[in-house]
């Protein structure tokens, strides 16, 4: 049996809504207006085990509303979620002993004292024994670099820093299943690289389910062999994400550095070679090939036939745009 | 209970960073309290009859008041708690397992002793060197001071299952601004913040005396003066006793089924 199970789950918000206006403001003193928001209709999916599971869609989208229901803080309207066997929102502190949470929009830690003050804390409120609270902190001290940052007070930490801290603390009661909402949130490249890379050891070494939700797709390009898109509230795609790569992108993007080639390439050549510029200029050149007309490899056959190649790189288009027709197809 | 324990420590912690706040206040429970003596001092030199309580105990009653202010003054609040609900971050908080009722007790405990420990040393101690009339008084015996503590810690207990109230309120409101105007207007009246209950007409003595706000600062104030004799204040402890014990159970069923509908909303 699946470690995750969620099956049509739906949740709807009630939203209250007026018009601008004080003649209406004074109306919605004595009556007011509600909508009704369906934040997930019918969601299903499961998760086994040691996955990483990206879990991505738009703004709204229900992403940050199933989190909250596999965490047990919302209980859904319908439908049934069996995380561990246990149903979350019924089994509330069993269930969250089991579960680490990170929402990279949120702390978890006390803004004026040491982070270490914070992790004595959640040592105590977890009931983690002495002998693995240190073999954990040990561990997460050393793999997030936090030896230098432990003993300074959170409001002094850069966003980057926090992070680290951050998911550190959702994991010293040793989590089987680690929620991720957003954990790159505002940092730089650096420290973006740094979480990801720290994901990946994590999973792989303690066999922690990752499940993930995020706006950059480097994160899931970088972490995750299965992907969830949402949109309205439905599950519209599940599956690995090489698939949906080869099902959206028919496109690769050749560039090539070359030399002894002085002049721009001329027109005549570059039509001959079977692909569209998307740049040229001396010793350089850009190329859209499709794939589904020609093979990569016979273009730089021809390139080569032509210039002399000092460098080339053949890369996929971004990931973004792949998603951004993602999202377009199914309309949300 | 460790966990609870261990909340309330950090909290101690973190609130003994706040020097400068704590001097101002002591600063101006100082003056607060002269005032209120000068006051009392012109209405006993001009009473028409005796008084039900002696100046002496009334002006140890002040002091007592001033010192432990934060203990027992209900308007004190924890803004971390009231920004925990209405920015969502109790998300957080939800995926701890234990009982939010018991985890924001004990952090409400420790804000209210922190506070208290930085101002009331400097405020007795002082008091107790005043002249003569302002200055402060020794319990009349070891047992009165005895009853006095438990009764002042019973009394903090039970200010914090009432204030209790006031941050589940927020969950529905939204905002502290309401409910902590009613209560703390009415509970600092009735708690003899203001006059001292025995100075109270008659029939208001019998509201006061009918609600909960007293057993915090009125009933273990007057314990420590003798006002009450040990004897009457054993029973004063069993209906604080009483009044913790509903006010603790209302609370957590409250909290249990506003944990039902709670939605945490944003990102």
């Amino acid at each position: 049996m699946s470690q995750i199970q969620v099956k049509g789950l739906y949740k709807t918000f009630k939203v209250a809504k007026r018009s601008a206006g004080l003649k209406e403001a004074a109306k919605s003193l004595f009556h007011r207006k509600y909508e009704i928001v369906e934040a997930l209709k019918d969601v299903t999916f499961s998760i086994d085990a040691g996955e990483i599971v990206g879990y991505i869609g738009p703004n709204g989208a229900g992403k940050s509303t199933t989190i909250k229901i596999m965490s047990g803080i919302l209980v859904p309207d319908r439908g049934e979620c069996r995380i561990m066997g246990r149903i979350p929102w019924k089994d509330r502190v069993s269930h969250v002993r089991e579960i680490g949470v990170v929402f990279g929009q949120r702390t978890q830690l006390w803004w004026d004292v040491p982070v270490i003050d914070s992790y004595e804390l959640l040592r105590d409120i977890y009931r983690i024994s002495h002998k693995d609270y240190s073999k954990n902190l040990d561990l997460l001290v050393n793999t997030l670099e936090l030896q230098d940052i432990i003993n300074t007070p959170v409001r002094q930490l850069s966003l980057g820093q926090r992070m680290r801290c951050e998911l550190a603390a959702s994991l010293l009661h040793s989590p089987k299943i680690l929620f991720l909402d957003e954990p790159t949130i505002g940092l730089d490249a650096a420290s973006k690289i740094a979480v990801r890379q720290f994901i990946k050891t994590i999973n792989r070494e303690r066999n922690i389910t990752v499940i993930l939700t995020t706006h950059d797709m480097n994160d899931i390009e970088a972490l995750t062999d299965r992907i969830l898109l949402i949109g309205r509230g439905q599950i519209l795609y599940d599956g690995n994400l090489e698939d949906l790569k080869s099902r959206f992108s028919d496109n690769k993007i050749i560039t090539a550095n070359f030399r002894g080639y002085d002049s721009i390439i001329d027109n005549q050549t570059i039509h001959s070679l079977g692909a569209t510029v998307v740049s040229c200029s001396r010793g350089r050149l850009t190329l859209k090939v499709d794939t589904r007309i020609c093979r990569v490899a016979d273009i730089i056959a021809r390139l080569s036939g032509v210039v002399d190649l000092a460098d080339i790189s053949v890369e996929s288009p971004p990931i973004d745009e792949l998603i951004l027709k993602l999202y377009k197809e199914y309309a949300i | 209970m460790k966990t609870y324990f261990s909340v309330f420590r950090l909290r101690l912690i973190n609130n003994l960073q706040y020097r400068a706040a704590a001097l101002a206040g002591v600063a101006t429970q100082f003056f607060w309290g002269m005032m209120h003596i000068m006051i009392y001092e012109a209405f006993y030199a001009n009473a028409v009859s005796t008084p039900p309580m002696s100046l002496k105990q009334v002006v140890t009653y002040v002091w007592l008041q001033q010192a432990f202010l934060v203990f027992i003054a209900l308007w004190v609040r924890d803004e971390e708690i009231f920004n925990l609900i209405t920015s969502g971050n109790i998300a957080y908080e939800l995926c701890r397992p234990c009982n939010i009722y018991g985890f924001w007790y004990a952090k409400l405990i420790a804000q209210r002793l922190s506070g208290a420990m930085l101002r009331c040393f400097p405020i007795l101690i002082l008091a107790f060197f005043f002249p003569e009339p302002y200055r402060m008084t020794l319990p009349p015996s070891a047992m009165s001071f005895f009853l006095f503590i438990i009764s002042l810690l019973l009394g903090l207990m039970v200010v914090v299952s009432i204030s209790m109230l006031i941050y589940i309120s927020v969950f529905i409101t939204m905002s502290p601004v309401g409910s902590m105007l009613i209560i703390s207007t009415a509970g600092e009246f009735f708690s003899g913040m203001i006059i001292p209950i025995p100075l109270m007409p008659l029939w208001l003595q019998k509201v006061a005396y009918f609600l909960p706000f007293r057993l915090a600062a009125d009933m273990p104030f007057r314990v420590y003066t003798g006002h009450i004799p040990p004897a009457q204040a054993l029973t004063g402890m069993l209906i604080q006793l009483i009044w913790l014990g509903i006010l603790v159970l209302t609370g957590n069923a409250f909290m249990k089924r506003i944990m039902k509908r709670i939605v945490v909303q944003g990102g």
